[in-house]
């Protein structure tokens, strides 16, 4: 089992739900984050005065995954989240990384089950 | 508010005649015209009194989230302190009988209240005792108005108990014994009239009296209590220190803006001969000319047209033609609001450059403004203008009235802001600005509920075990 999380342009959101629903992955957490990475912030300008935005805002999502949906999911979150034909800086990562155990609260099942 | 002086033949001959018959003048028969005049004072009065919610709207949206419940409270309590003082002792000194320099009488205004000579305050004005309560009602909304104004230019830095002082000292003395000078004849004529209105001064609902002397007064207050941490850089540059929420700045302009058609119409107190109407369109017009000048002006200056500059901009505008929105043309009217739409973004700058920190432009806006058209009546009045071939005289009459009222307010106001610091205190501690406000001043943000509640010791007591049940505990959507 793995948690895969990804640092997405929030804009892309409702297009990787799209995409992750087509693969049978429903289950997922969604944050507002901040960040930076090689994207260069912006700058802003109030009341005369400009000002440098250096983290920018994103959203971040976090997908449980069997072992055997690794793949497909990174996949649909790849096709999802990157923007024009090449993508571009700024479009996100992704992170892959091991899960020790889960629990569903409701049932008290573990493991594959619980996801 | 210069009421076009029609004392009612009625009232004058009851209130001769009650001289010689005391107690006789409670039966007054009033006029169709009398209840109109009353009606459209009390109504005008409350739009006015709404102005409190745009101030506040404007001083919030434009400051920080973390000092948002200061300035609600800043604006709650000037308006409430206010309108106990000025019905106690600024009425009386702004519009009763006295020594020339300020009104002796009238003070806890009350117009069915017995004079000396057997008749009633209101009567020995020529006036009916029940439009004494509506010009009261009035008179209060606007000395909040001019009192209101320094809150958001020593917003997020002023200490709460010294605000309140000076809440006191502005509404009663430093904006009623201008308004005197200004004035002084609305209610009891001749008998109380000041010297600016002797001279000619005209400043129909105020630009000077009641919002350029609540601007001296914020610009002192600015000037002593210094600017916010943080507004300007180690190299002496101002920066920007974004306000939190636009969308409240913008309904707070809007909600201004529906008041001054009580502010400005509603001056002429009396709707015979239907004045209020041309003032209502001079007023818009000014207001609309003056944000589109500001958006423009901030479009050539910044690259991008400036949304807070903008709403800056249309409150220039009716700042600006409230002193002469029943003595000019529509035509002229655009024209001051126009020009006050770009006098006030240099203006902005300007006070930024000089280190007065002024988070919202209250101190342009009101003050220089307010005296732009106070001054513009010299030149654009149709019946006194420079322009219309008049020569200077309006124009000379003006100017020296924009000059006493600074010289009265700003160091008056000095004065009090720096009694306030050296006793209670003007400024909060490094430690508790940073913090905010809202928790050092009054123990609550303004904004609860987007951090866990249970950590902040809020909602420690356990759920009751049907609200933790949800609604529905079938699968999520499979849509998504």
């Amino acid at each position: 089992m793995k948690l895969i999380i990804a640092i997405i342009q929030p804009a892309r959101l409702e297009s990787l739900k799209t995409e992750l629903g087509k693969e049978g992955i429903r289950g997922l957490t969604v944050t507002d984050v901040q960040g930076a990475g090689r994207q260069k912030g912006h700058t802003e300008i109030y009341r005369g005065h400009e000002y440098q935005v250096s983290l920018v805002t994103k959203v971040k999502i976090e997908v449980a995954v069997e072992d055997s949906q690794i793949d497909t999911c990174v996949d649909a979150i790849t096709r999802a989240a990157r923007t024009g034909q090449e993508g571009r800086i700024g479009d996100g990562k992704i992170f892959i990384v091991p899960i020790e155990e889960v629990v569903r609260i409701r049932t008290g099942e573990v493991g594959a089950a619980a996801i | 508010m210069r009421r076009r002086f029609l004392p009612n033949p009625l009232i004058v001959l009851l209130a001769v005649t009650a001289c010689g018959v005391a107690g006789a003048q409670e039966t007054a028969p009033m006029t169709a015209l009398d209840d109109s005049n009353i009606l459209w004072t009390c109504l005008a009065a409350f739009l006015v009194f709404f102005m409190q919610a745009g101030f506040a709207f404007v001083e919030g949206g434009f400051t920080r989230a973390k000092n948002l419940s200061n300035i609600l409270m800043k604006n709650l309590m000037d308006f409430s302190i206010g309108s106990l003082v000025f019905w106690a002792i600024g009425f009386g000194l702004m519009f009763g009988i006295g020594t020339g320099i300020f009104g002796m009488n009238s003070f806890f205004f009350d117009p069915s209240a017995q004079t000396a000579d057997g008749t009633t305050l209101a009567a020995a004005a020529g006036q009916s005792v029940n439009f004494g309560w509506a010009f009261l009602i009035f008179q209060t909304v606007f000395a909040a108005t001019a009192a209101t104004i320094v809150s958001g230019a020593m917003a997020e830095r002023t200490k709460f108990i010294g605000y309140l002082f000076y809440s006191v000292l502005i509404t009663a003395i430093v904006y009623p014994i201008f308004g005197h000078w200004a004035w002084g004849s609305l209610f009891n004529g001749d008998q109380s009239q000041g010297f600016l209105e002797r001279m000619g001064f005209a400043d129909f609902a105020g630009s000077t009296v009641v919002h350029s002397i609540g601007a001296w007064c914020a610009l002192a207050g600015a000037i002593v209590i210094g600017p916010r941490l943080g507004k300007y850089g180690k190299d002496g540059k101002p920066r920007a220190i974004p306000g939190h929420n636009m969308a409240m700045g913008a309904l707070g302009v809007f909600i201004l803006w529906l008041g001054w058609f009580g502010f400005n119409p509603g001056s002429t107190t009396a709707v015979g001969g239907g004045d209020l109407a041309k003032i209502a369109v001079n007023t818009n017009l000014a207001a609309a000319a003056g944000a589109v000048a500001a958006m423009a002006m901030s479009w050539m200056l910044f690259k991008k047209p400036d949304i807070s500059m903008s709403l800056n901009g249309a409150l220039a505008g009716l700042v600006a033609i409230t002193a002469g929105c029943d003595a000019m043309t529509a035509g002229w009217s655009a024209v001051t609001g126009l020009i006050a739409g770009a006098v006030v973004v240099g203006s902005v700058l300007m006070f930024e450059k000089v280190r007065v920190d002024d988070p919202v432009g209250a101190i342009s806006v009101h003050g220089v403004c307010g005296a732009w058209g106070t001054i513009a009546i010299g030149f654009f009045a149709t019946e006194s203008g420079l322009l219309f071939g008049y020569g200077p005289g309006q124009l000379v009459t003006q100017l020296i009235g924009v000059g006493i009222a600074f010289a009265w307010a700003f160091p008056m106001s000095l004065g009090i802001f720096y009694l306030i610091k050296v006793t209670v205190g003007l400024r909060v501690s490094p430690e508790e600005e940073v913090a905010g406000l809202d928790i050092s001043e009054h123990g609550l943000p303004a904004y609860h509920g987007f951090i866990l509640e249970s950590g902040r010791g809020v909602a420690t007591e356990p759920v009751p075990e049907a609200v933790l049940v949800p609604a529905s505990s079938t699968a999520p959507d499979p849509a998504v």
